[in-house]
């Protein structure tokens, strides 16, 4: 049998950057019509991996091949000249511009004297639009579109070029269900086209859904190749981190305290209306829903980031008033905010300052921050959430998404808090550090934090939750115990609401 | 082995690159000219650039939070006139009084929009330039500004006196640069001003009164403006009402070129002393050597952007590079 030619392969790439060496000796390849997934703990080397294909980064050594013929890449425009495309995590669109101009950027359809030939141009983009079944058109401004519709965008440019390999870096990271849907169809039709396509995620359920082959990543290194429909998630995750996870239901039994938060009537013009729960200490309330529910909206306010329209917050019985993080904070509320970059870090200060930087006015010896008690805060952390850092002094910038994330959890673990909220704790971390951070949740809860967890994922919601409250469209839907919620019955609460909307 | 020797020496260039440049400067200098290596010609130059020392120590708490101020040069105008002009009619005491208030409410115009209103920096303070350009020939009616009375006054003491017989400017410019640097480096208060210039979004979800931060920046730009003034008034006994004219660049780029980055966050006042210096003896440096006194600016702007450059190219490992 004569193997089919790879629309691209990487043989023995060595990528180093000062004190690292990112990949050591890597090679992949990914066949035409094949979709190949790339797992790995998150700084296994997948960023680097796929900058290399893309051009962003030039290896230290190694080879790249497309259809076998040896090239060069120095830079992504020069990849995407010789077919290989990248959906970037974090897209990279000119929001003020049209679909049409963005799709096409850089070799814009021209008429003389250099002036855009506008009607090639729309009806071109509007042509490929189509196919991808977008229900917008070629002029719509781009930062009007949802995060899906732009993300198609991008799918769109690729498909400009004769695209021989197109690399997904974590494409549903910010996806609703019924997107992804389309997205698969998607890439489906690109496969039965004969793209190559190099799939990035970290999630599992995804992997086994879309993928015909899983290649697996650790500390630089290649660990091997999978065939997917021969596999099963644990020989997977096995392969990633040496050993084997458990992502059960929540089944422990736990005394809980008194109630520490109560919230009663809650509204806050059209984000969330009359919203109604407590948190005992001990236990940890997951909130589930869609993106867009309501549930971030609600941390915030408790957070004093948002002024409520009408209702009450009563901590341990009393009434409080948040009109600032200050006063939250105050009052013994920490939130570990959805976005760690843009909201959690300040990634250009080193892993110490960002973990006491809410305290550090009470970390004081006279007028000077103290060095000592700093340190103390900073290892004392450290220890407890297992943060893998060659010294305090790293830039955050510079860690892992989960030790970066395991920072923000630190950094509001140290204030002491009485409730203690997590939006959205795993978003883009390693099946690793997400097992570690939903123990260190379940742990947090036995020492007495009253906890709410905000997820957009169901496994997790399942795994840490004591009570899970579903919300849909700024409503409270409703309040399942750990013993009855399941997978089933959770789905049902949010899209049976949904059908009755649409009857 | 080379290899590794190499990048020793290139991270010693991209962390101490600022004083590698001052120093190659200094030797240059001093085999082209003579005169230059000498105590009192040193003493000359720092004395000369305490007054855009002073202001850059101010400037650069302001940069590290994520901000500019332009509007420093018209300021030193405005404050030098006002104290200049005062001096006679209500007494030096009263006049610095006066004057550091007038220039710290200013501050407080700089701090209320951009902390406060969250106006972009650029334009409000590039406003305040101007605004504060005509506030003072308003207040002068065009006129400029002495003091009858210069042997006498003790006022003399900013610009021309000396204590334990070192130039007065120079030890207000030392002095403060240290207090600032440990205020910077060592307090609460420092650390905030690093956050929120690093990311201002985390900052608040940090528990810090964003706001009220930003304006305390200003207030001391203001500040470190107006302790500038009252050398410059002390040093000329009389002013120009644009006497602080393009003041605003040369301060802004002794920040740059001291290691501060524009875009918040990080910086440093003691690199911020070496960056105003080195800026003073190029200044001193080329005139010693008969170039005119134009050639400054020239050779200033090469040394700040090949500074920048340097600087960033440390950073991504290369001098060109298709992304950020």
């Amino acid at each position: 049998m004569m193997a089919p030619v790879p629309a691209l392969r990487l043989e023995g790439i060595v990528k180093t950057f000062p004190g690292v060496r990112a990949l050591d000796g890597v090679s992949f390849e990914v066949l035409p019509g094949e979709v190949h997934a790339l797992l790995g703990e998150n700084g296994a080397g997948k960023s680097t991996l796929m900058k290399t294909l893309a051009g962003m980064h030039q290896p230290n050594e190694g080879r790249i091949y497309i259809e076998e013929k040896q090239v060069e890449m120095r830079t992504p425009l020069e990849a995407k000249a010789k077919g290989v495309v990248l959906i970037h995590q974090e897209l990279s669109l000119v929001e003020e511009m049209s679909a049409a101009e963005n799709i096409y950027l850089g070799e814009l359809p021209r008429k003389s004297f250099g002036r855009v030939d506008w009607k090639t141009l729309f009806a071109k983009a509007g042509e490929i639009l189509t196919r991808l079944n977008c229900k917008f058109g070629p002029q719509t401004r781009v930062g009007d579109l949802s995060i899906a519709n732009k993300q198609m965008v991008e799918i769109a440019r690729a498909l400009t070029v004769n695209a021989k390999a197109v690399i997904f870096d974590e494409p549903t990271a910010s996806l609703t269900d019924a997107e992804k849907v389309v997205l698969f169809e998607i890439i489906r039709d690109l496969k039965a086209r004969g793209v190559g396509i190099v799939y990035i995620s970290h999630r599992m359920e995804e992997i086994f859904t879309i993928s015909d082959r899983i290649s697996v990543l650790r500390d630089g290194t290649y660990r091997g190749t999978l065939i997917t429909s021969d596999t099963n998630e644990d020989e997977v995750t096995q392969l990633m981190i040496g050993r084997s996870l458990d992502l059960s239901r929540n089944e422990e039994h736990v005394e809980f305290g008194g109630v520490a938060l109560e919230v009663r009537a809650l509204s806050c013009g059209s984000l969330y209306r009359d919203i109604s729960f407590h948190v005992r200490s001990g236990e940890v309330v997951g909130f589930y829903g869609l993106v867009g529910a309501g549930r971030t909206e609600i941390a915030e306010t408790l957070f004093g980031l948002r002024t409520p329209s009408s209702g009450t917050v009563l901590l341990e019985g009393k009434e409080v008033r948040l009109s600032s993080p200050v006063d939250a904070i105050a009052n013994g509320i920490s939130l570990v905010p959805e976005s760690r970059k843009e909201q959690g870090l300040v990634l250009g200060m080193n892993c110490r300052d960002n973990i006491t930087l809410p305290q550090v006015d009470d970390l004081t010896a006279g007028p000077f921050v103290s060095d000592g008690a700093e340190l103390a805060i900073f290892e004392q952390y450290r220890d407890r959430l297992e943060i893998k850092t060659p010294s305090w002094r790293q830039a955050v910038k510079n860690l892992s998404g989960g030790n970066q994330q395991k920072i923000v959890i630190g950094k509001w673990l140290a204030m002491r808090p009485n409730v203690l909220i997590v939006d959205e704790p795993t978003r883009g971390i390693d099946v690793g550090s997400k097992a570690e951070i939903h123990n260190l949740i379940r742990e947090l809860a036995r020492s007495g934090y009253a906890v709410i967890v905000i997820s957009s994922e169901m496994p997790e919601v399942l795994h840490v939750s004591d009570r899970v409250i579903a919300m849909y469209s700024g409503e409270i839907i409703r309040e399942f115990t750990a013993a009855e919620v399941n997978e089933d019955n959770l789905v049902q609460a949010i899209s049976g609401i949904r059908a009755e909307k649409v009857a | 082995m080379a290899d590794t020797r190499l990048k020793t020496i290139g991270e010693l260039l991209a962390r101490q690159g600022i004083l590698i440049a001052f120093a190659i400067f200094l030797i240059g200098f001093a085999v082209f000219s003579d005169r230059f290596m000498t105590p009192e010609n040193l003493a000359t130059v720092i004395r000369q650039a305490a007054i855009i020392g002073v202001m850059a120590v101010g400037v650069t708490v302001v940069v590290i939070g994520g901000n500019l101020d332009l509007s420093v040069g018209s300021m030193l105008s405005f404050s030098t006139v006002l104290v200049v002009d005062l001096h006679d009619k209500i007494g030096p005491e009263l006049a610095i009084v006066v004057m550091l208030g007038a220039t710290l409410v200013l501050g407080a115009v700089n701090g209320f929009l951009v902390g406060v209103a969250r106006l972009n920096s650029l334009i409000v303070t590039l406003g305040m330039l101007s605004a504060i350009q005509g506030l003072t020939l308003i207040y002068t009616g065009g006129k400029n500004v002495d003091i009858l009375d210069q042997e006498t006054t003790w006022f003399a003491i900013f610009g021309r006196g000396y204590v334990a017989g070192i130039a007065t400017p120079i030890v207000m410019f030392l002095g403060l640069a240290l207090f600032m640097h440990v205020v910077m480096a060592y307090t609460p208060f420092g650390r905030r001003v690093y956050a929120v210039g690093g990311n201002p979004t985390a900052a608040v979800f940090s528990g810090i009164r964003r706001s009220r931060l930003v304006f305390s920046t200003y207030l001391i730009s203001a500040l470190t403006t107006g302790i500038a003034a009252l050398i410059l008034g002390s040093r000329v006994m009389g002013s120009q009402n644009n006497v602080g004219q393009g003041y605003e660049l040369l301060v802004l780029a002794g920040v740059i070129l001291g290691g501060t980055s524009l875009l918040g966050g990080s910086g440093n006042i003691l690199k911020t002393v070496i960056g105003v210096l080195i800026l003073g003896f190029i200044q001193n440096g080329l005139l010693l050597m008969g170039y005119p006194y134009y050639a400054q600016w020239l050779v200033t702007w090469v040394v700040i952007i090949l500074a920048v450059w340097l600087d960033i190219a440390a950073k991504r490992g290369r001098l060109l590079s298709p992304i950020a």
